[in-house]
């Protein structure tokens, strides 16, 4: 049986079906009870119908909470015409059909996947349904417009009625059209409807699989010991004590640490503790927190790049009738997945094959490859449900390290698990960043000059160097280049300094930094001013409609400007990013024994949304991990070493911390932008500015506990 | 070997005493709701019920649990406060990444099974060892009165 092929894709499809049904070969089983002519097609790259009419979405994201299994699936229902909830997923494999058009490669994050996805899945379900309708028309031999599909059905006006089940292989022989007709948005009957997760129940009873839990016949435990400081190396090993302990396999050096391979994990954790490493800590044996943020102060005297210029700053700075200037600075973070990284690699005569939770398939690919001696066209990647990626699995570093301990102990699918002090220890830190700020009044108060700068290390350099061309790092300008004010003269430049640790995208990455210095300043100008902060960013919003709209809604929703009971108030902070808008305010209230976060409301404009439910769901979850970034949590270094090392050291916030979260949604505009990362960056602004308006007390660094601005 | 009661069945398992009841239940059986998060008794990933009773699986040795009755993620539907847990669970739609959700279902669980209308400050106190890192606090707020309800109808 052929695959249907979509044109654009067939090429990718001939190179891979090698019988059967497109995709399903290679990639998984049939499931259980279908014979050889009764295989279910493939539609195109992400749609499978089967004769009992099973309909399976190959989804080319992958699910780390941010429901790409139910979106994605929506966005194919709708047009397929068939109920979400009868969607079955499987997590599609490496090919290059699967690229993330907004990213170029194929990863899960920057908040992309409805976004890469809207056009892409929408015409893929629509595919499948004209072919099926196709199909019937055929077999009825009437003309397909008295056909309609809906429901699993393609039904004649005559009151014939069919199964896609009964036609997918028929359909399967027709040609694929040229394009296809999508419904129009006021047509969705499940697009923007309330519908559940597809994955809830799994994960409510702990049946969803991550790559910590997969189980291979004849599986075997790593536990690796890595250099203390990152970068460094292993110089020699006394490793007797551990060879000699019962259920240990293999003591393997794999250059950056070693790692104990045994018949069961805690075997070879135990016996990873006996071992006896002599390192070489290599250039960063001396780095410390005070190294790094001199550094990046140091870097502020260049002229960096130009990120965005209107008018002449300068000028209307020395103009102003009054002028403000400040400097901000943020703190190293770990993404602390709860899920700790782990890998189960196996190297055989067959290749390589990887289990893993991952937001980046390719590089999981290319780096098992490359560690474990496989040509990539031989490597197999399996992704699993992600436990928390955050970004922290945008980095494939622990995956290289279980094909080269798979490597040697060929044959054996080899599990390696990072304890929790492996996963804080071992990061790639959300980098620190410095800033600086100025800004200049006219006589009636209005911002007429800002000149900012930033000044970080480049993620993007580290990890896709071609992306960053005059030293402007895309992914280090968010919230700045797109700035929504309107201000007549400004000047906003960003610097990259490395300090030598290595850093990683952290939820929203480059917006938290932006947002925070920003949108703090802004509130420092609107008091400078003497004005409400609230009226003296709307009138630079003239130009903005869906910005000025949400902010508006924020205002009339959280209460701004009523009044508030003694020793509790607002802070105010907006933004776009991933092509939404939103606002938030915070509300604070301080008591003896110190302040707490009363409540959060959000409005958010994701233009268009796909499933409104699990939008709130995830400003609730930005929330989170915006608190994570304001409250107390933070990442330093002595002698090379990160300190923190467990959920003590670094605290992640707990459900007794969690303030009431309202969220509402506004649609504005006429196609979806991201939203899995836009709850982040307005929390510390928005938090910083009520503790300023509660206190007086500007704070200007974060985490607010190094302030002495403690939240119980 | 040490004969465990789990989910209320027996079953034999060969591993060194001092092996955390998790890496029992994870390894040596592989019964994989049960989560690794910290090993540390800090985050509540791999909460189980021993004799009824929340426990971090992490932190007891096997050579501690040989007498007990274990309840893991995979036996607490047949409880009725763990089946309304986890009807309103997909009510509510609580899960996101769903690392932690194992534990927390343990853990509201054991909470509603001594207290059948906790308010938010019960909640609170009864939860704040389960770390959930993707943040649907608001929603096992919520998820726990629904299934405190739909018990007592």
């Amino acid at each position: 049986m052929n695959a249907i092929l979509n044109a654009s894709r067939r090429d990718f499809l001939k190179g891979s079906a090698a019988v059967g049904g497109g995709l399903i070969v290679g990639f998984c089983l049939p499931p259980a009870g279908f014979t050889a002519d009764l295989k279910p097609v493939a539609a195109n790259a992400w749609v499978r119908i089967a004769p009992d009419n099973k309909v399976t979405l190959i989804c080319h994201r992958n699910e780390m909470g941010q429901d790409v299994h139910t979106s994605l699936a929506l966005l194919v229902a709708e047009e397929l015409g068939v109920d979400v909830h009868k969607v079955a997923i499987e997590q599609a494999p490496v090919d290059p059909v699967y690229i993330n058009s907004l990213l170029g490669a194929q990863i899960t994050g920057g908040s992309t996947s409805i976004r890469d996805a809207w056009v892409k899945l929408r015409e893929a379900g629509a595919t499948a349904r004209v072919l099926l309708t196709t199909a019937a028309a055929q077999r009825w031999q009437v003309p397909p417009d008295e056909c309609s599909a809906d429901h699993g059905y393609v039904t004649h006006k005559s009151g014939k009625r069919a199964s896609y089940g009964q036609l997918a292989g028929a359909a399967a022989a027709l040609p694929a059209p040229q394009s296809v007709p999508l419904k129009k948005p006021a047509d969705f009957t499940q697009i923007g409807k309330l519908r559940h997760r597809l994955d809830s129940p799994a994960k409510a009873r702990g049946q969803a699989k991550y790559g910590l839990d997969v189980v291979r016949p004849g599986m075997v435990y790593a536990s690796l010991e890595q250099c203390p400081v990152i970068g460094g190396k292993v110089a020699s090993v006394d490793d007797s004590k551990a060879k000699a302990m019962p259920g240990v396999l293999a003591v393997v050096n794999i250059g950056e640490g070693v790692a104990v391979v045994a018949d069961h994990y805690w075997t070879a954790k135990t016996a990873r503790d006996a071992l006896n490493i002599t390192w070489d800590y290599g250039p960063a044996a001396e780095l410390t927190t005070e190294k790094i943020y001199a550094s990046l102060k140091d870097a502020a005297s260049r002229d960096g790049a130009i990120v965005r210029q209107t008018g002449d700053a300068a000028a209307a700075l020395k103009r102003a009738a009054k002028t403000l200037r400040a400097e901000y600075r943020l703190q190293l973070l770990a993404h602390a997945t709860l899920e700790p990284m782990n890998c189960l690699a196996l190297v055989s005569d067959q290749g390589c094959d990887i289990w893993t939770s991952t937001q980046f398939p390719q590089g999981a690919q290319g780096v098992a490859a490359a560690r474990g001696g496989v040509e990539a066209a031989k490597v197999r990647i399996w992704p699993q449900f992600i436990g928390g990626g955050f970004g922290r699995r945008l980095d494939v570093d622990f995956i290289g390290q279980a094909a080269a301990i798979a490597r040697a102990v060929p044959g054996k699918p080899v599990k390696l698990i990072w304890t929790r002090e492996d996963d804080t220890t071992h990061d790639f830190y959300r980098p620190a960043s410095y800033h600086t700020l100025a800004g200049g009044l006219d006589a009636g108060g209005r911002l007429v000059a800002f000149d900012y700068k930033m000044v970080s290390s480049s993620i993007t350099n580290r990890m896709f160097p071609g992306v960053v061309k005059n030293d402007l790092d895309p992914f280090m300008t968010e919230g700045s280049a797109n700035l929504t004010y309107d201000i007549p003269n400004a000047l906003q430049r960003v610097v990259i300094q490395e300090y030598g640790l290595r850093p990683g995208y952290w939820r929203s990455v480059s917006h938290p930094l932006n947002a925070f210095a920003i949108e703090s300043f802004v509130d420092e100008l609107a008091h400078a001013a003497g004005r409400d902060p609230l009226a003296f960013r709307l009138e630079l919003l003239d130009k903005q409609p869906r910005q000025k709209a949400v902010l508006a809604c924020v205002a009339s929703e959280s209460g701004w400007g009523r009044p508030l009971p003694a020793g509790s108030a607002l802070g105010l902070a907006m933004m776009e990013s991933y092509e939404s808008y939103q606002a938030l305010v915070a509300r604070v209230s301080k008591s003896g024994d110190g302040f707490k976060l009363e409540s959060l409301v959000y409005v958010v404009d994701p233009g268009i949304a796909v499933h409104p439910d699990q939008i709130v769901a995830q400003l609730q979850s930005g929330a989170v991990s915006g608190l994570i970034n304001t409250l107390s949590s933070k990442v330093t270094l002595k002698d090379g070493r990160v300190e923190q090392r467990n959920f003590d050291g670094f605290p992640l916030l707990r459900i007794n911390q969690a303030p009431r979260i309202e969220v509402i949604v506004l649609e504005g505009g006429d196609k979806p932008g991201g939203i899995g990362e836009v709850g982040v960056p307005l929390v510390a602004p928005a938090v910083a500015n009520a503790v300023f308006a509660l206190t007086a007390k500007r704070v200007r660094s974060l985490p607010l506990a190094d302030s002495d601005i403690r939240f119980v | 070997m040490t004969t465990l009661t789990i989910n209320g069945k027996a079953l034999e398992v060969h591993a060194a005493a001092d092996t955390p009841l998790l890496w029992v239940l994870r390894d040596h059986l592989a019964m994989t709701g049960t989560k690794f998060g910290c090993g540390a008794g800090l985050c509540g990933a791999c909460t189980v019920h021993l004799d009824g009773v929340p426990a971090r699986s992490c932190q007891i040795p096997l050579s501690a649990v040989a007498g007990a009755k274990i309840t893991t993620i995979e036996g607490v539907a047949h409880d009725k406060v763990g089946a309304a847990v986890q009807a309103a669970w997909d009510r509510i739609d609580v899960p996101q990444c769903g690392y932690c959700q194992s534990g927390q279902v343990m853990a509201a669980t054991a909470l509603l099974t001594t207290n059948s209308q906790p308010t938010d400050e019960d909640i609170d106190n009864a939860m704040r060892g389960n770390i959930c890192r993707c943040g649907t606090y608001v929603r096992i707020r919520a998820a726990i009165h629904d299934a405190a309800r739909s018990l007592k109808v």
